[in-house]
C-alpha cells in the first residue's frame, strides 16, 4: 500500500502519460465523463457517476474497422491498426469493472472481437472506491463490492490523502513507473474506508432489491409472456439514452460511410429501444415498442445470465435510473414483477 | 393533490372519459412517471402529481387519441401550447381529450440539485403542488440539505411564457410567476460572440452528444412517423458519433424541422444526459423568425399558419444574414 | 504558389428547372465565362432545396453554396421560391450562430434571360470563396482525404 498527496495528483497523471495514453474523468462544459488526459482537462474525480461509463475505452461508441479507398481503377482496402500501446483508465468504479467481464463474455468468447481484446490486453485500470455510494446505487445486489473494486490498481480518495494499492502485475508495473512520487502508507484508513462505505451501502435504498425469480432459474416463457411488460412499457420514448449510458450494452451496428472517394466500415453502438435495431432483409422481428422494452430487460436479466452460468447483464451502476428522461429504470422492471408475484 | 384525484374519479365514474392519463409515483420521491390510469383503485394507490411532474404530456396524446374514448389529461400552461400545435398538425383529436389545466408554480430539475453538490438524495420535501415552500429540503444519505426552490427549477421556468392555458375544459390549483429571466438573453450573449468563440461553443456542447435520440423522441413537434434520421435509406448512418460533423448535422436539421411549430417547452434541455443546451438552437429560430417576419409563438391557437408554411411578397433577403453583420 | 498547390474551391450551385438552370445554359451558349469550380445541381424548383441539402454539400467536402431560384413573383409554380426564400434566411442565420462564416452560402434570383447575371454572379461568389479559403468548419473529416 502506498500513497500521495493529491496535490500531487496532475504530477501523477503526467507521469502516468509520459508512457502510456490516460483516460480520466473530466469535466467538459458541465458534464463528466472519461476523456484523455492533458493539462488543460479539468478532471474531476468527485463525481461517482460519469454520464457515459468507461466501457468507451474499450469499446468505443464508434470506430473504424477498415477503409476501402479508390485509386482510379484499383482498390485498397486497410484494416484499421488494433490497440499496440498500453492506456490507463484512471478512476473507473467497481461496477464499471464488472462491466467489462460482462463485456468479456461477450467479446472475447469465439469468434474473439480482435478490437475488443487488443483493447484489454493493452488497458490497465486503476479503478477507485466510491467513498460517497449515491441513492441509484444498486451494485451490491449484483454482488458488487463498491469498497473492494477488481482492476490492476485500486485506490482510495481519503481527506487528502490517495491511497494507492497495485492488485495485479500490470498494476505493478504501473506502480514502478510512478514509484517516486509514491510513498509507504498502512492500511489503517483504507480499512475505515472500506468499512464506512460498507455501511453506507446497506442504508441505500435500492440495496434490499431482489433478484428473486430473475437469473439462471428464471421461467423464461412465464417472464416472456407476463402482461406486466403492456404496463411498464407505456411511457417509454424509444429514446437509447439507458442503452448508451449502460456499462455493459454491447449491441453494435456496422455500417459504411461513404467518404466520396472509398468507403469506411465503421461500427458503433446500437440500442434495442430504435425501431431499425437488427433489421433484416426481412424486416425487424420486433415490431413494437412492448417487445423492444421486454428485450432489454429480458437480456440483462434472464437470457444473459442463463447463457453464462447466472451472471447478470447489469451491474447496479444506476445510470439509466438517473439519465432516463421520463423516470422508468431497470428497478422499477424488478419491483413491478415482484409485485406481481414474479410473473 | 388529492383534489385532482378525486376530480379524475369523478370524470371516470360518470364515464365522461375512458382513462386518465397522469403520473405515478416514483420510487425514489422524485422520478415519478407518466401513466395511464383506468381505475379509481389505481388514481388512490399511484397517482402523484408534484414539481417533479415536469415532462410534457402532450406528445402522450398522440397515442391516446388512437384509443376508444376520451382521455383525460392533466396539462401545465406550456404544455398546452404543444397541445394547440399538435391539433394544427392533426397529429391529436381535440375530441378525444377533456383536458383540465393544472397550475404551475415552477417545475423541478432533479439534475439541478445534483449540480449544486447535493448528493445520495433521498428524499425532497416542499415538491408538493400545494406547498408555497420558497426553499426545498432535501433529504440524502449525508444528511439534510436547503435548497432554494427557485434554484432547483429548470431552465424553462426561468423564462415562462405565461401561466395562462392556452387551451383546456377546466383549471385547477393555482400558478406562481416564475420569470426570472429574459428568454432571448442567451441567445444575444452567443450572438455577439466572435465567429470562431461561436464555433468553439458548439462545438464543445455538441462534442457531447451521444446519439441517443432522446431529445428527439420526447420533442412534441418530432412526431413524424419515420424519423428522416431512422431511415436506412438515408446513406449516413446517424447512429455514429465519429465526426463532430454529425452531431451538427443532426441538431441543425432537427431544430429546422421545429422551427416555427417549436413552442419552446424546453423538454430536449430538459431530458439531453449530457446537459447539453439544445433549446439554444430551437430559440434563435424563435428569435430570428420574431425579427424578420414578425412576433409568433407556436401554439397560441391551433388554426393560424406556421411561419415556414407562409410568405409575404416583401420578405427580407437571405443576404440580409452577411449584411447585418 | 506553385500551380498545383492553389486552393481549387469545391462549390456546389443548385439552380431551379425553370430559370436559373435555363440562365446557365444561356450563360453557356453567350460564352460569357465563369469558372469551372462550380457544380450545377438541376432542381425543379428553388423550393425542393432542402436545408439538409446544404449541410450534405458541405459535409461532403464543398467550400460554398449558392442557391439560384425564379425572381421573386416569377416561380414556376407561383411561390416556390417564396417559401425557399424564408428558409434559406433561416439556415444562414443560423450557420452565423453557429460561427460558420458569413459568405460560403448565398442565395441568388436568375432568370432564364440572365446569362450575364449567372455569369457575373459565379464569378463574384467563386472570388468570394477562394478569398475564405477551404472550408473547415462545416465538413465532415472522413471526407477530407
Amino acid at each position: 500500500m502506498y500513497k500521495i498527496n493529491k496535490e500531487n495528483l496532475s504530477a501523477l497523471f503526467s507521469c502516468i502519460a509520459d508512457a502510456n495514453e490516460l483516460y480520466v474523468p473530466c469535466n467538459i462544459n458541465g458534464s463528466v465523463n472519461f476523456a484523455a488526459w492533458d493539462e488543460e482537462q479539468l478532471v474531476d474525480l468527485d463525481t461517482l457517476k460519469t454520464v457515459k461509463s468507461p466501457k468507451d475505452a474499450f469499446f468505443p461508441q464508434s470506430e473504424t474497422l477498415y477503409s476501402c479507398k479508390r485509386n482510379g481503377k484499383k482498390l485498397s482496402i486497410t484494416p484499421e491498426e488494433l490497440q499496440n500501446k498500453d492506456f490507463v483508465v484512471f478512476g473507473m468504479k467497481a461496477c464499471d469493472v464488472r462491466g467489462l467481464a460482462v463485456l468479456d463474455k461477450v467479446f472475447l468468447v469465439d469468434p474473439v472481437d480482435s478490437y475488443y481484446k487488443a483493447r484489454r490486453e493493452h488497458g490497465i485500470i486503476v479503478s477507485l472506491a466510491c467513498s460517497q455510494p449515491e441513492e441509484a446505487c444498486f451494485c451490491n445486489v449484483f454482488g458488487i463490492d463498491a469498497s473492494q473494486p477488481e482492476g490492476d490498481v485500486v485506490v482510495y480518495m481519503i481527506g487528502d490523502e490517495m491511497y494507492w494499492n497495485a492488485v495485479t502485475e500490470k498494476g505493478e508495473k504501473l506502480t514502478k513507473q510512478v514509484a517516486s512520487l509514491l510513498t509507504d502508507a498502512d492500511e489503517a484508513k483504507v480499512e475505515a474506508q472500506k468499512a464506512s462505505i460498507k455501511e453506507i451501502v446497506s442504508r441505500l435504498p435500492y440495496s434490499s432489491l431482489s433478484l428473486e425469480g430473475w437469473g439462471k432459474d428464471a421461467v423464461l416463457l412465464d417472464k416472456f409472456n407476463s402482461p406486466i411488460w403492456e404496463e411498464l412499457y407505456k411511457p417509454c420514448l424509444a429514446c437509447g439514452t439507458c442503452t448508451f449510458v449502460c456499462p455493459t450494452c454491447q449491441c453494435y451496428d456496422i455500417k459504411d460511410y461513404n467518404t466520396g472517394n472509398g468507403v469506411q466500415r465503421y461500427r458503433c453502438w446500437d440500442s434495442c429501444m430504435y425501431s431499425d435495431f437488427t433489421m433484416m432483409a426481412h424486416g425487424n422481428n420486433r415490431t413494437s415498442q412492448m417487445q423492444r422494452y421486454r428485450q432489454r430487460f429480458m437480456h440483462k436479466l434472464v437470457y444473459f445470465p442463463q447463457n453464462n452460468d447466472g451472471m447478470y447483464s447489469c451491474v447496479g451502476c444506476g445510470r439509466c435510473v438517473d439519465k432516463c428522461p421520463i423516470g422508468l429504470n431497470i428497478v422499477k422492471v424488478i419491483k413491478a414483477f415482484e409485485k406481481g408475484g414474479n410473473r | 393533490m388529492q383534489r385532482l384525484i378525486d376530480r379524475a374519479k369523478e370524470l371516470l365514474a360518470s364515464g365522461e372519459v375512458a382513462r386518465v392519463l397522469g403520473w405515478k409515483k416514483g420510487d425514489l420521491g422524485f422520478n415519478p412517471e407518466p401513466s395511464y390510469f383506468e381505475t379509481a383503485e389505481s388514481l388512490d394507490n399511484d397517482f402523484v402529481y408534484d414539481g417533479f411532474c415536469g415532462a410534457n404530456l402532450s406528445k402522450y396524446m398522440i397515442e391516446a387519441s388512437k384509443k376508444d374514448g376520451k382521455t383525460l389529461v392533466f396539462l401545465k400552461p406550456c404544455d398546452t401550447y404543444s397541445f394547440n400545435q399538435l391539433i394544427k398538425e392533426h397529429r391529436v383529436d381535440r375530441e378525444k381529450a377533456y383536458i383540465i389545466g393544472v397550475g404551475c408554480k415552477g417545475k423541478l430539475d432533479i439534475e439541478a440539485i445534483k449540480a449544486m453538490g447535493v448528493k445520495g438524495i433521498l428524499e425532497v420535501s416542499g415538491a408538493d403542488i400545494n406547498s408555497d415552500c420558497e426553499t426545498l429540503t432535501v433529504k440524502t444519505l449525508y444528511g439534510d440539505k436547503e435548497v432554494s426552490y427557485n434554484d432547483a427549477m429548470l431552465e424553462r421556468c426561468h423564462v415562462c411564457k405565461g401561466k395562462e392555458h392556452q387551451i383546456c375544459d377546466e383549471v385547477m390549483l393555482d400558478s406562481r410567476d416564475t420569470k426570472d429571466a429574459e428568454r432571448f438573453a442567451e441567445i444575444e450573449k452567443i450572438e455577439a460572440m466572435s465567429p470562431m468563440e461561436k464555433f468553439e461553443f458548439f462545438k464543445k456542447e455538441l462534442s457531447k452528444c451521444i446519439r441517443c435520440n432522446a431529445c428527439r423522441n420526447v420533442c412534441p413537434a418530432c412526431s413524424c412517423r419515420k424519423c428522416v434520421f431512422d431511415s436506412n435509406k438515408f446513406d449516413e448512418a446517424t447512429k455514429a458519433n465519429v465526426d463532430s460533423f454529425e452531431e451538427k448535422m443532426f441538431h441543425i436539421i432537427r431544430a429546422f424541422h421545429v422551427a416555427g411549430r417549436c413552442t419552446d417547452c424546453g423538454e430536449c434541455s430538459r431530458v439531453c444526459p449530457q446537459g447539453i443546451p439544445l433549446h439554444l438552437f430551437n430559440r434563435k429560430f424563435i428569435k430570428d423568425i420574431d425579427t424578420f417576419y414578425g412576433e409568433f409563438q407556436a401554439g397560441e391557437d391551433s388554426e393560424t399558419k406556421g411561419p415556414l408554411t407562409a410568405f409575404t411578397f416583401d420578405d427580407v433577403e437571405p443576404s440580409i444574414v452577411t449584411e447585418r453583420g | 504558389m506553385s500551380m498545383n498547390n492553389e486552393f481549387k474551391p469545391k462549390i456546389v450551385a443548385f439552380c431551379c428547372n425553370w430559370c436559373s438552370y435555363a440562365g446557365a445554359d444561356l450563360a453557356g451558349s453567350s460564352r460569357l465565362q465563369y469558372p469551372a469550380d462550380v457544380k450545377i445541381i438541376r432542381v425543379p424548383c428553388s423550393c425542393r432545396v432542402n436545408p439538409m441539402f446544404i449541410l450534405r454539400a458541405f459535409e461532403k467536402g464543398a467550400d460554398g453554396v449558392i442557391m439560384c431560384g425564379c425572381h421573386p413573383g416569377d416561380c414556376h409554380y407561383s411561390t416556390g421560391n417564396y417559401y425557399a426564400r424564408r428558409r434559406m434566411t433561416l439556415l444562414f442565420s443560423m450557420l452565423e450562430y453557429l460561427g460558420i462564416e458569413n459568405g460560403r452560402t448565398r442565395v441568388e434570383w436568375v432568370s432564364a434571360a440572365e446569362g450575364v447575371k449567372f455569369s457575373t454572379t459565379m464569378n463574384e461568389f467563386v472570388d468570394k470563396i477562394r478569398s475564405l479559403g477551404e472550408n473547415v468548419r462545416l465538413g465532415d473529416l472522413r471526407c477530407k482525404d
